[in-house]
């Protein structure tokens, strides 16, 4: 069952698209992921799903229900991790919790959360006093304290340090167990790639591609990486003349080689090297990462296609919505 | 205001406000304990306790009672309130708000009924020592000055939500606060009671919300029923200031 439908979503600040024709649906019990350079308008997305912002055109739909016109009911099935919001600076940790458990008709047991998230030990803490991975801890067990049937997530991982991190993704693996839907914005690639079912990867306000994780590195050109070093140089144009091979590179300190290319890549190589009785030390066959990926998708827009995306994910938005 | 309908969510952010406005000692001194305190100082200055010529059959002292309860108003609602709605608006608190089924309205009401609450009570401890200490009369008129008091508050809270509606920071809201809270006080008499203003500053005080309403609570303080100019005026300043306040006030 569909329980996020975007279909044809545009939102423009001050007549510069964030958001430009976005379209894709989220299955019931799925981690989705929202893959995208900055500024490529993955935030405008979201909140356009959250019911923050009213779209300018397309169509938004959460459990069948319209986000902006029927915004009192997406809140009590949907929660929200927001990029960048804060709470009362003189709020401890146990009166957060006890603030927002009380919004909701069902909450969640916000002692057995807190403790999920380590927090037990800050309850008497003041907001201020919170380390950064701290607060974001906190701002995710709100998202998760109204039991939400789907919870949004915005950078949930920044500023946690690797084992917070680690602990995080098994949180939300947790969740998605118990039937949670997710929706998880994010630029870290082995986050996306930990956690997704799918992932639409945006760019510029576009869906570049939309596909599983292994489809996305599967779809992108040279997938599968070769790498050795040879037992004597190998003549450019050999190199050159792979077949299938995106991208070729040789490290100008030790000679090593690397190959982006595909299986007939891979055979190609062996037989260059062993018609010229070169040995490849070292020699490594591995698929590409997301990373490369996402690269390849986005790559068109320049090195994190700053100057053609529109602006700043969130102050810019901010004021826009405000002009 | 969905405040007076407490629902259980409405009552935990009235709650979860109360704390954090316990937690501000600068505030809490300058609303509560500063206006009584200023009187007192200045009710100690002999000439203050003497019937003198400028106004007839009052002493200072009886005059600055309903200035001690327009100053503690003016503290509340211009000096402590906007920074901090400013600030919920500036640090994404009433944006996270919107995504509950709570309405971020909810954290605004509850501000502004505690800003008004605390300012109330400052006004009940200022005429309760005037009483006490300085032998100040009580109220004679005392549903004209219900109506002149619930007025000011009204006046000085939509003031406070204009100030926050149209400051973008917390800093700004700071510094146009104080802008405001110098003249508002003057009007209101804090240098010199507006009876003692030579006429034509008299009258252009009384056209402003704070020297209408100080002008108002006098004549209920001495047993009239206040000119219904006056309160007309702090009502239609109410009015006003409400109406900007909601037209410009932005939730992000």
């Amino acid at each position: 069952m569909t329980v996020i439908e975007v279909a044809d979503l545009r939102k423009a600040y001050a007549g510069r698209p964030a958001v430009d024709g976005v379209s894709f649906s989220v299955e019931e019990g799925e981690i989705f992921g929202i893959l995208g350079p900055n500024g490529a308008g993955k935030t405008t997305t979201v909140e356009c799903v959250e019911g923050l912002r009213v779209p300018d055109s397309g169509r938004v739909r959460v459990a069948g229900l319209d986000p902006v016109a029927d915004h009192d009911k997406v809140t009590r099935i949907l929660g929200a991790q927001l990029q960048e919001s804060e709470l009362q600076a003189k709020l401890t940790v146990r009166e957060a919790l006890e603030l927002y458990s009380a919004f909701y008709d069902r909450p969640a047991d916000w002692r057995a959360l807190a403790e999920r998230l380590g927090l037990t030990e800050k309850l008497g803490t003041r907001y201020a006093k919170l380390s950064g991975g701290q607060k974001q801890r906190l701002s995710i067990a709100l998202a998760l304290i109204g039991s939400p049937r789907i919870v949004v997530l915005d950078e949930l991982t920044t500023g946690l340090d690797p084992r917070a991190r680690r602990d995080t993704w098994q949180l939300i693996e947790e969740i998605r167990t118990s039937g949670v839907t997710v929706l998880l914005v994010t630029h870290f690639m082995e986050e996306a790639q930990r956690l997704c079912d799918r992932i639409a990867v945006i760019d510029r306000g576009r869906v570049a591609a939309l596909d599983t994780p292994s489809g996305l590195i599967r779809r992108a050109s040279g997938s599968t990486v070769i790498s050795f070093t040879p037992s004597r140089p190998l003549a450019p144009a050999d190199l050159a003349g792979l077949p299938d091979a995106a991208s070729t590179a040789t490290d100008a300190r030790d000679g090593r080689v690397t190959v982006h290319g595909s299986d007939v890549t891979v055979n190609a190589v062996i037989t260059l090297l062993a018609r010229h009785h070169i040995t490849a030390h070292q020699l490594r066959v591995s698929d590409a990462t997301l990373d490369d990926a996402f690269l390849d998708l986005t790559e068109t827009a320049g090195p994190q296609g700053a100057p053609a995306a529109a602006g700043p994910e969130s102050a810019t938005d901010l004021n826009g919505a405000s002009a | 205001m969905s405040a007076l309908t407490l629902s259980p969510a409405t009552g935990a952010v009235l709650k979860a406000e109360f704390t954090l406005f316990r937690r501000e000692p600068g505030s809490l001194f300058w609303i509560m304990v500063f206006p009584t305190a200023l009187f007192v100082v200045l009710g100690s200055i002999p000439t203050f306790r003497e019937v003198g010529e400028a106004i007839p059959g009052l002493r200072l002292v009886d005059v600055y009672v309903p200035i001690a309860i327009l100053t503690a108003l003016l503290m509340a609602c211009l000096q402590a309130m906007p920074p901090v709605v400013t600030g919920y608006r500036e640090r994404g608190i009433l944006r996270r708000m919107s995504t509950t089924p709570v309405r971020p309205g909810s954290v605004l009401g509850a501000q502004m009924a505690l800003h008004g609450v605390a300012a109330l009570a400052s006004a009940v401890l200022s005429v309760a020592v005037g009483r006490l200490v300085f032998d100040v009369a009580l109220p004679q008129q005392f549903l004209g000055y219900a109506v002149a008091l619930a007025l000011s508050v009204c006046a000085a809270l939509s003031l406070g939500a204009l100030l926050s509606a149209l400051s973008r920071t917390s800093k700004a809201a700071n510094a146009v606060g104080a802008a405001a809270f110098f003249p508002m006080m003057f009007s209101a008499g804090l240098w010199m009671p507006v009876q003692t203003m030579p006429d034509v500053l008299a009258r252009i005080m009384e056209l402003l919300p704070f020297g209408a309403a100080a002008q108002a609570l006098s004549q209920a303080g001495a047993g009239d029923w206040p000119d219904w100019a006056h309160l007309g005026g702090g009502a239609l300043w109410a009015v006003v200031l409400t109406a900007a306040a909601a037209r410009w006030f932005r939730w992000e």
